[in-house]
């Protein structure tokens, strides 16, 4: 679902899925990863665009191991998606699917994902001199853990957070001679930024529109959560920001003046796609985590904004009845210690 | 730092002494000064127990205590070496099993004191992927850390292994390993060889086990657990003369499931780092049908896949001897008093000098 991505060059190497060879709009492959192909397509509607999500057969696999998670997990993303919008948690609409033909439509969601909305807007704000040369260095350190990525790259900070939560290096002792090496790939951050000033930080603590976008996204998480479902690869590019219906042709023109250009760029809705990863859960360890991988994907993806994600566990707080939101924010810590690794016997 | 010059065709020649599980390995290496890796002696002695057992850290440390010495000394011989031709003594420092890793420990430790040269404490999975990558020549390739205690997705970056995906529980190897014991397969010459040959006679129908993936991780205890429960289903059956599923299909479906498991996960890491070179290491890496399967993954990406025989896939001296000579090269040493083993070594632990 990722809307903002360029169509790949992979494209037309892949033959289509059966249910869109004949489609009268050629459909476009916006994402190509392990998994499966993300299309956007015209298939139902010339006027309703939709994402199709495909997951064509593995050659690998054995035949009847391959046709059975491919259903499982076609299924259970869609089953998912179901319950999510039952409990009025904003995801896109599951259209139709075929679980034997691998593939899931769903609603197309117009805007850009959050991450995109968020560093325009730190770029429009709050520009910085040094911001990016930095981002390079933080990219090569942080394609170090790993998530899926069903999508591709467009720009340097897509897939980082995808990976903090798996590739830190263990916090205990790290043996002989590794004194030049990176402790990790966080706190690189924090010492940079104090060199830019104490100013920068407290305007965009400060930021207004930042902050209430922060809250939504605590909020929106929470309302998934308390649907008892965890989401397992939240990342501020899997969340997308919905510009408000009456709103779509005014979001462009309206930059030049730059009070109400700006204010138009971080409204909107959030709405969470990509439930690849998803499973049913209200434990407050799965919960916990969910939040602590969207903690890591957003220190490496919005460094600067990161002194806003208190922010989110406020709005994550109002969405859940309160004892919850306290046993899983306290759970947070723990898991903060520990990270996502233990050593274990070799 | 001094670093002692052999007069073996200049570069530099290393002993390598691995007893991390059941097999004993010790070889000979030459590094010559344009970089060039011989293998001069790569011999091993391998702990086998009976049908139906594992092999205990006690009898396993008993073993490698045994063999070491003339094992040492064959290795030498074979590689028409003289320990003073020697610039360093390497051994493996972890990950393993405590006792074994300890008897090894203590023979290099005599060695290095003998012969006076300095020790190279070598991780044990850094050995595996720095011998692969010599073997194939994979260059900077997608790892999969496959054996009987690990099990692992590795990625080069920024002068670490990192673990991109593990197991979070048993390692894909104990699992075979597990399960030829339930079946009383022989553990000669391994168990997961005997499970791929039994294998090869089934595939005709696929039993359902579970399928546990979680992102770049996997779990195989629960399979192991459905897999056992097959098993004595298996056997039940037959006392009661009725029509079953056989010990082959048992094997065939257990190495289909946990393949396409380790292959999904290495996909993903590849499709993650944007690699399409994937080099399988490790004793369950000599798995003939999980070649055959990475490699059909790694066709469609337009790629290939690296694997070694069981010479370098199964654990030996060679590698530890390789990774402990281009740490050697770079300056490090591990005194003496610092050469205790550990259980519990990660692979990202390894400060990999050597590399850019």
């Amino acid at each position: 679902m990722a809307a903002q991505l360029p169509p790949t060059h992979v494209a037309a190497s892949f033959p289509l899925p059966h249910v869109l060879a004949h489609a009268a709009i050629a459909p476009t492959l916006l994402a190509q990863g392990a998994e499966g192909r993300l299309y956007k397509t015209n298939h139902l509607h010339p006027s309703r665009p939709a994402a199709l999500k495909y997951r064509p057969s593995k050659p690998y696999r054995h035949p009847i191991l391959d046709a059975r998670l491919t259903r499982a997990r076609i299924l259970a993303e869609a089953r998912i998606l179901y319950r999510c919008r039952r409990e009025a948690v904003p995801v896109p609409l599951v259209f139709a699917l075929d679980e034997a033909a691998g593939w899931l439509l769903l609603e197309w969601i117009s805007g850009d994902p959050v991450r995109v909305a968020i560093n325009t807007w730190l770029a429009q704000k709050h520009p910085t001199a040094s911001s990016r040369p930095r981002a390079a260095v933080a990219q090569k350190v942080a394609s170090l853990g790993s998530r899926i990525s069903e999508e591709q790259e467009d720009d340097d900070s897509t897939h980082q957070q995808k990976q903090q939560q798996q590739g830190d290096v263990p916090k205990h002792q790290v043996r002989e001679n590794t004194n030049q090496d990176d402790k990790g790939t966080t706190g690189k951050w924090s010492d940079e930024e104090t060199e830019n000033g104490g100013e920068a930080r407290r305007r965009i603590r400060e930021d207004a529109p930042l902050k209430a976008l922060m809250r939504n996204v605590g909020t929106v998480v929470g309302k998934l959560h308390r649907a008892g479902i965890v989401h397992g690869d939240l990342t501020t590019s899997n969340m997308m920001l919905r510009p408000p219906p009456t709103a779509d042709s005014g979001i462009e023109t309206a930059e030049t003046a730059t009070d109400s250009g700006a204010k138009a760029s971080l409204d909107g809705d959030i709405v969470l796609i990509d439930f690849g990863l998803s499973s049913q859960s209200s434990s407050d360890e799965d919960r916990a985590v969910d939040l602590y991988v969207l903690e890591r994907a957003f220190g490496s993806t919005h460094p600067r904004a990161e002194v806003l994600f208190p922010e989110v566990l406020e709005g994550y707080r109002g969405a859940l009845p309160a004892k919850q939101a306290t046993s899983v924010l306290r759970k947070l810590e723990d898991v903060r210690m520990r990270g996502r690794k233990r050593s274990m016997v070799g | 730092m001094t670093q002692k010059q052999p007069r073996w065709r200049g570069g530099l020649l290393a002993l390598g002494c691995e007893g991390s599980a059941n097999k004993l390995g010790l070889g000979v290496i030459h590094h010559s000064p344009t970089g060039e890796v011989t293998i001069l002696s790569n011999v091993r002695d391998t702990f086998v127990s009976p049908p139906g057992t594992g092999f205990l850290p006690k009898d396993t440390a008993k073993h490698h205590r045994v063999h070491f010495v003339p094992l040492a000394l064959r290795a030498l011989a074979e590689a028409g070496a003289a320990p003073s031709d020697l610039a360093c003594i390497c051994f493996t420092q972890g990950p393993g099993m405590g006792a074994p890793l300890t008897a090894v420990a203590v023979a290099a430790r005599a060695l290095a004191l003998l012969w006076d040269l300095p020790l190279v404490g070598v991780n044990h999975c850094v050995g595996h992927i720095e011998m692969g990558r010599a073997i194939t020549g994979a260059a900077n390739p997608v790892v999969l850390y496959v054996s009987g205690g690990n099990s692992q997705v590795i990625a080069y970056a920024e002068r670490r292994y990192r673990i991109f995906g593990e197991t979070l529980d048993i390692a894909v190897g104990n699992c075979l390993d597990r399960f030829a014991r339930t079946l009383e397969i022989s553990n000669d010459p391994a168990p997961g060889y005997n499970i791929e040959q039994l294998a090869k006679k089934g595939g005709a129908r696929l039993l359902d086990l579970p399928y546990t993936v979680k992102g770049m991780d996997c779990s195989f205890s629960g399979i192991l657990a459905s897999a056992d429960v097959l098993a004595a289903q298996m056997k039940a059956a037959r006392a009661k003369g009725e029509d079953t599923f056989t010990e082959a299909d048992l094997c065939s479906s257990l190495q289909e499931t946990v393949f396409a498991m380790l292959v999904e996960i290495t996909e993903r890491a590849m499709a993650h780092v944007g690699s399409n070179q994937v080099l399988i290491v490790g004793g369950v890496g000599c798995n003939e049908r999980l070649q055959e399967m990475m490699g059909a993954m790694a066709k469609e990406r337009g790629g290939s896949v690296y694997a070694t025989d069981e010479r370098f896939c199964i654990d030996n001296g060679i590698m530890i001897a390789h990774a402990g000579l281009l740490a050697y090269e770079t300056g490090f040493q591990t005194p003496m008093e610092e050469s205790q083993c550990t259980q519990r070594f990660r692979t990202d632990e390894v400060y990999i000098k050597w590399r850019d």
